[in-house]
């Protein structure tokens, strides 16, 4: 028999040994992954989009092959819990599998096909949903922010209101100026206390004894005239000023929902809005979202029906540009708001509405905003430019802050978007 | 061990937290507890770890080192998905067959827990794997971790070389062929890293020297000639152990393939007298926890409420579920090997008229030698075919099944009675013959002289056909090794040729 036993604690040692063979597995199934994340995000709402989650793979596509029997052939199987069988009883053969309901081996060894569930991280999911561009890099230095104001420290001075005394600050500076106060007199101290003693020692007389006595109780004098505090060590703390971005954002998704925009389309848009979104909550705490919907007149809907209610009618965009300013000026006064719109439509525009809408975008809109984006989803590849747009295209040489592009699939989005905030920096 | 003795030892820990040192405690006292049944085993090292690290664990099948490979990340999620879901509980420990023989606790277990799986693991299945002549012939306790070290590091380097996908293919492949890399009836060498190593690199030092492209000009002597000898038909014998061969033989594979393909045989053959031996391994771990534990409670050592935890726990590791009741998923190894070392115990305590009848050498005698024996010399094959008495097939009431494809309907071959005991445990044994429930293919020609294709024959069974798209695939896989065309003939009980399915690199 061994010695004892080795008991070690691996508890620390860390887990996560299994990190990299997951990395591998999702490396592997990434089309399949990609194709149940696009069928997550139509499902989900914008504002959880980025929350990973559970992904199904088809037991079929990650089995491993390997020799084995299958159904047909001759073959006996053992069971136990026998109730009421005698030899030579018959049972009809079950439809599916090799007979005898999973018998011992066979139930364990097959690879299930049962559909294979697992979950994915936030980060694997965003990976997976922005096919691996990072997508952090991109947003930090360039949308702009709204100042606010914010008292931050800035060290210590000498004048300030009592409230602000630093006690630990004055304290130093007190003790600092009665060591250097009193140290020239602590050496006339010690001489005059040394010369005593060597007085006394000699002896002299009681005359000269007496006159280095009355020295000393003089420098004793002055050394206690030292104040304690003084007016200059006082020290108060210091505070400033300084701007501070305001961490919240609004963002405006406006779209046009008239009968010509289909399912496609809005799906375009709903990816649109998502990076967005995205991008958005990754550089301020708080992001509002405010969704407006118009067909001939515009309403302020919540998401669902944003993205799912069928609705039918004309197109007037200015309608909706007109609700999201009276929304803003209302609700998101842009002094306290960084303010975002993304309009995504088919550039369906009829009359005077394209013109219009594209002065009062210009004059009103776009100045509040830190940023306005366009996004056209025309019906195909070479659809015409639309009334819209070119009226929209004037505003682009004057406004920085604004920009358009045309999306006519899901996999140009992310190119399209890289692009419009690419711009910004340049 | 003897009855009448009333020793009362001093009182274990009471409470469900455990500690370190009373885990020390709880193990030197199982120890002298088994040093009383006179257990072998090898030196012990026991890890405590979190469930976090367990799901590690079992995804690497049990090993604390593997190469990287998705399909154990796959695992990794299954299991992890299953046990955050609360469908599956973890298993209680893991062992590893090394030496020192490494016992992994969970932190969150109780102390009983603890001490279940000290007795069960550290004693039970250590003393298996040093005593069981399958684990001492076929693996190298003492040298598997290095060699996994070694095959880690070696692995990571390819992929560093040659790309993450090119080894994965490589591994997948494999993979589809892991059952068969294993030898039978050759000893494998013993492993040692440090020589895998230096082989490696001597190998390709040899080659290089050798290397000297005038050769291929110069015509071979006597071509004409010995040409009839070479197209004798090679190999000479089947060969069953198709990774080796494709180690050995492949046209087209690279040095650093070639020693992924070793590898992944290796770490196969590691396996191999585990798959042949669950019933009994765990059977037998099952009995010493039960008994080594039920004895530190016979001396006073272990509080009521110990117990009955204990045997909650043990009780439902060692349920036999019926064929037709929910979740009965076969024959339970633990229940079935737990019972028939049991039975043996009885048998040679108790015997009946019956065990004297069925087995008169062992009825009657010294049960701890005769378990010993057992545990020695079987694996579940020849162990069931041997051990199992009338008394648990009753008591498992089990019958046999006959899926015969000339019928349109099953037939029940034989129950628990008289006329049924030999043929229900001769068709229960034949369960755990690897060689029945494994198809039997094996390498037959290699085309040398032609086409370089490689011939594989799959004798039927009993007219047992392979899982059409499953062949296909492990094919497609063996061409990737192989590099040319690969046939698999499925030949019949006559020795027909009965079908062939191809692959053409």
């Amino acid at each position: 028999m061994a010695g004892s036993a080795h008991l070690i604690d691996r508890r620390l040692n860390g887990g996560n040994k299994s990190a990299t063979n997951r990395q591998r597995f999702i490396r592997r199934y990434k089309e399949q992954l990609r194709r149940a994340v696009g069928d997550m995000v139509d499902k989900r709402s914008i504002t959880d989009i980025d929350g990973g989650g559970e992904v199904n793979l088809p037991g079929r596509d990650i089995s491993e092959p390997s020799f084995r029997h299958g159904p047909g052939g001759n073959r006996e199987t053992v069971h136990p819990g026998n109730r009421e069988f005698s030899p030579g009883d018959t049972i009809r053969r079950p439809q599916s599998g090799g007979g005898g309901g999973g018998a011992g081996g066979e139930a364990g060894e097959g690879e299930s096909t049962d559909a294979f569930v697992f979950t994915l991280s936030r980060e694997e999911f965003l990976n997976i949903f922005f096919d691996d561009l990072e997508l952090p890099h991109l947003v930090r230095n360039y949308l702009g922010t709204v100042q606010q104001k914010k008292m931050v420290r800035a060290g210590y001075v000498v004048e300030g209101s009592p409230t602000n005394l630093s006690v630990p600050r004055t304290m130093k500076s007190s003790l600092g100026r009665r060591v250097a106060l009193s140290a020239p007199i602590r050496r006339e101290l010690d001489a005059a206390a040394a010369a005593l003693a060597e007085a006394r020692a000699r002896p002299a007389d009681a005359a000269e004894i007496a006159r280095l006595e009355t020295q000393i109780a003089d420098i004793e004098a002055r050394l206690k005239r030292v104040p304690f505090l003084d007016d200059l060590d006082l020290r108060y703390r210091h505070r400033v000023f300084m701007p501070q971005p305001v961490a919240r954002a609004v963002m405006f998704c406006l779209m046009d929902v008239s009968a010509s925009m289909d399912e496609r389309k809005k799906d375009v848009a709903k990816r649109f809005f998502t990076l967005l979104y995205l991008f958005l909550s990754r550089k301020y705490e708080k992001v509002e979202i405010v969704f407006v919907r118009h067909t001939d007149n515009a309403e302020e809907v919540d998401e669902n029906a944003f993205f799912h209610d069928p609705k039918s009618g004309g197109t007037v965009v200015l309608s909706a540009l007109e609700l999201m300013h009276e929304i803003q000026v209302e609700r998101f006064p842009a002094g306290q708001w960084n303010i975002y719109a993304a309009q995504a439509s088919d550039g369906d525009a009829f009359g005077s509405d394209a013109g219009k809408s594209a002065r009062f975008l210009g004059e009103k809109i776009v100045p509040a905003c830190r940023y306005f984006a366009y996004v056209e989803i025309p019906d195909g590849q070479d659809a015409r430019q639309s009334s819209l747009w070119v009226e929209y295209e004037t505003l682009t040489a004057a406004a920085p802050n604004f920009a358009m592009r045309r999306v006519s699939g899901r996999d140009e989005i992310y190119p399209v978007f890289h692009e419009l905030f690419k711009k910004e920096t340049a | 061990m003897n009855g009448g003795v009333q020793v009362r030892e001093r009182r274990l820990s009471q409470g469900p937290d455990w500690t370190f040192e009373l885990i020390d405690e709880y193990e030197r006292e199982i120890r002298k507890t088994a040093a009383e049944f006179g257990l072998d085993t090898y030196p012990n090292q026991i890890e405590v770890i979190t469930s976090e690290q367990m799901l590690d664990a079992y995804a690497s099948v049990g090993l604390p080192i593997g190469y990287p490979h998705w399909s154990f990340g796959k695992e990794f999620i299954r299991n992890e998905q299953a046990y955050r879901t609360g469908a599956q509980g973890l298993a209680y420990e893991i062992v590893i067959n090394s030496n020192p023989c490494i016992a992994y606790l969970m932190e969150e277990n109780s102390m009983m827990m603890q001490a279940l799986v000290v007795a069960h693991a550290s004693y039970g299945h250590n003393s298996f794997f040093k005593g069981n002549y399958l684990f001492r012939q076929w693996t190298a306790a003492d040298a598997i971790l290095d060699y996994l070290v070694f095959a880690r590091r070696y692995v990571m380097e390819c992929e560093e070389r040659y790309g993450i996908g090119a080894v994965e293919e490589i591994l997948d492949s494999c993979h589809a062929l892991m059952s068969y890399g294993v030898d039978r009836y050759r000893r494998p060498q013993p492993l040692s890293a440090r020589e895998e190593e230096a082989r490696m690199s001597e190998r390709n030092d040899y080659i290089q020297r050798q290397f000297n492209d005038l050769w291929r000009t110069v015509p071979a002597p006597g071509s004409g000639k010995s040409g009839n000898a070479r197209r004798s038909v090679f190999p000479a014998e089947p060969e069953e152990n198709i990774l080796y061969f494709i180690e050995k033989h492949s046209p087209k594979l690279a040095p650093w393939q070639r020693e992924i393909v070793r590898i992944v045989r290796k770490v196969s053959q590691y396996f191999y007298p585990q798959g042949l031996t669950r019933v009994m391994n765990e059977g037998w771990a099952t009995f010493w926890h039960y008994t080594l534990l039920n004895r530190m409670y016979d001396k006073g050592q272990l509080e009521d409420g110990f117990m009955i935890e204990f045997l909650q726990v043990h009780t439902n590791v060692v349920t036999q579920r019926g064929f037709d009741e929910r979740g009965y998923g076969g024959i339970n190894p633990y229940a079935l090997g737990f019972a028939m070392m049991r039975d043996i115990r009885r048998i040679c305590e108790a015997p009946t008229d019956e065990d004297r009848q069925w087995f008169p050498e062992i009825a009657g005698g010294d049960w701890l030698k005769v378990l010993d024996f057992a545990m020695r010399n079987f694996k579940d094959e020849s162990f069931i075919a041997q051990y199992l008495s009338p008394k648990l097939i009753r008591d498992f009431r089990l019958f046999t099944v006959a899926d015969h494809e000339s019928k349109s309907y099953l037939e029940i071959d034989s129950i628990h009675n008289e006329e049924g005991y030999r043929r229900v445990r001769r068709l229960l044994a034949q369960h755990y013959n690897r060689d029945v429930s494994m198809p039997d293919v094996q390498v037959v020609r290699y085309e040398r002289d032609t086409d370089r294709s490689l011939v594989l024959r799959h004798q039927i069974h009993r007219n047992r056909p392979l899982v059409s798209t499953d062949a296909t695939a492990v094919l497609k896989h063996l061409v990737r090794l192989w590099g040319f065309t690969v046939r698999l003939e499925a030949i019949d009980a006559e020795g027909r040729l009965d079908h062939y399915r191809e692959c053409t690199a």
